[in-house]
């Protein structure tokens, strides 16, 4: 598992790692059941506070990207297991939405033409996830 | 009377000052069991007489120290025995052997395990029959911390571990130290200038300027309430925007950069019903939170 940390990022580096195993995921690097580094292997490797990797990988099992199975490692979900309701689904995606629709208008691309850019997104990424 | 829920570090109220100069003022701090305490300040703002507070080799002119319970200049040999320590300057008898420096240390810690002062040695790739003087400043830096960590100390004390030294070395440090907090309960504090280092092996910062302690806690909490803020003021508003605890102010007279810590988003509304706008919202970093709070000694 590839993880990059950038420290001149705003982002905690928990968060950091929570978008890109998210990232891996999506884009199929990471498939359903694969397990994750062991948490300490992880902490040196990116040589970090291990409890630093503890805090992603529990944000990842409550975001439903992965599983902990008390004492033997922590595992990619499948895409069905936890499903978060719709309401918090669209909760977690509006700030993302939020800041396309703000570049989109600030480099005068209409509407049209980014729905148009998620879809040839989506029909990318999709195949590539397991579900 | 729990000691895994007592602290570790207890500074009440701490003052010293050297003339007319404030080392230390009213510091509080309590650094719980397990994980790193990342210390952090510019050249002189206290971290080193933190430190010597820590070890018993300062007496706070004000204020109490507990460490483990115990006062480190009246108890220090209590507290010396489950501490490990590592200072700035590495000084160790350039004389001896690091085999030879192991031998000697041992014979004051009754608890002392062999087996993992000799995988440490290992680990560091310090070579048993080299001499100290014959080391390089990277493995001298290295040979401190074995010494330091060989008696398997509770608490490891880090005062700027990595200054001077090469990237690589840099690494091969912090992966140790992160190996000493992976094994159960202990308790690092780490003083550091390097921003970035702090901010990869810490779970709690302690910020001090000018001796003192101007922001202290979660490193993750932290990093998600701080933002970074650009806003342009409306031309006939002459005065510099208040958004609600701000930590830095630069720019103007129409265009600010804020770093703040808070619930802005009143403020936006406000600013942007009264024909402002903001440029740019975005979760500051590291950098940028240390530079706001050193610029600003005291906040109110």
């Amino acid at each position: 598992m590839e993880i990059r940390l950038s420290p001149s990022d705003g982002l905690p580096i928990y968060r950091q790692i929570v978008n890109q195993v998210k990232y891996l995921v999506a884009s199929g690097r990471l498939r359903t059941g694969q397990e994750l580094p062991p948490i300490r292997s992880l902490a040196e490797h990116l040589v970090i506070n291990p409890n630093t990797v503890v805090h992603a990988y529990a944000e990842l099992a409550k975001e439903g990207v992965a599983i902990s199975r008390h004492g033997s490692g922590t595992y990619v979900a499948g895409s069905s297991t936890k499903r978060p309701s719709p309401r918090a689904a669209t909760q977690r995606l509006a700030p993302k939405a939020d800041s396309l629709v703000t570049d989109a208008l600030h480099l005068n691309v209409g509407l049209e033409e980014v729905v148009e850019l998620v879809r040839e997104r989506h029909d990318l990424i999709k195949p590539k996830m397991k579900s | 009377m729990n000691a895994s829920v007592d602290p570790v570090i207890t500074l009440e109220h701490v003052s010293r000052r050297y003339g007319a100069k404030v080392a230390l003022g009213d510091v509080t701090l309590s650094i719980p069991r397990g994980g790193v305490l990342g210390l952090v300040g510019a050249n002189g703002a206290g971290k080193t007489t933190l430190i010597k507070h820590i070890l018993g080799l300062l007496r706070a002119q004000e204020g109490r120290v507990r460490i483990f319970g115990f006062n480190p200049v009246t108890e220090q040999v209590a507290v010396l025995q489950r501490l490990g320590y590592v200072s700035e300057d590495r000084d160790l008898p350039p004389w001896i052997t690091v085999g030879e420096l192991l031998r000697y240390i041992r014979s004051f810690y009754p608890a002392w395990d062999p087996d993992y002062a000799e995988r440490l040695r290992q680990q560091l790739q310090l070579v048993a029959t080299a001499r100290i003087r014959t080391l390089s400043k990277g493995e001298l830096a290295k040979a401190a911390l074995l010494v330091a960590l060989a008696h398997r100390p509770e608490l490891l004390v880090l005062d700027e571990p990595s200054s001077g030294l090469d990237p690589l070395v840099r690494r091969e440090l912090l992966e140790a130290v992160v190996r000493a907090v992976a094994e159960e309960g202990r308790t690092v504090l780490f003083s550091s200038h390097l921003l970035d280092e702090v901010a990869r092996v810490s779970d709690r910062v302690a910020m001090l300027t000018a001796g003192r302690l101007v922001l202290h806690g979660e490193l993750d909490a932290i990093m998600e309430s701080h933002r970074r803020i650009v806003v342009r003021l409306k031309q006939s508003e002459p005065a510099p925007p208040r958004l609600p605890g701000t930590i830095s102010l630069t720019g103007g007279p129409e265009e600010w950069t804020v770093i703040c810590d808070g619930n802005v988003d009143p403020f936006i509304r406000g600013l942007r019903q009264d024909g402002g706008e903001v440029l740019e919202d975005t979760d500051a970093t590291f950098e940028e939170i240390f530079h706001a709070y050193a610029a600003t000694p005291t906040r109110t």
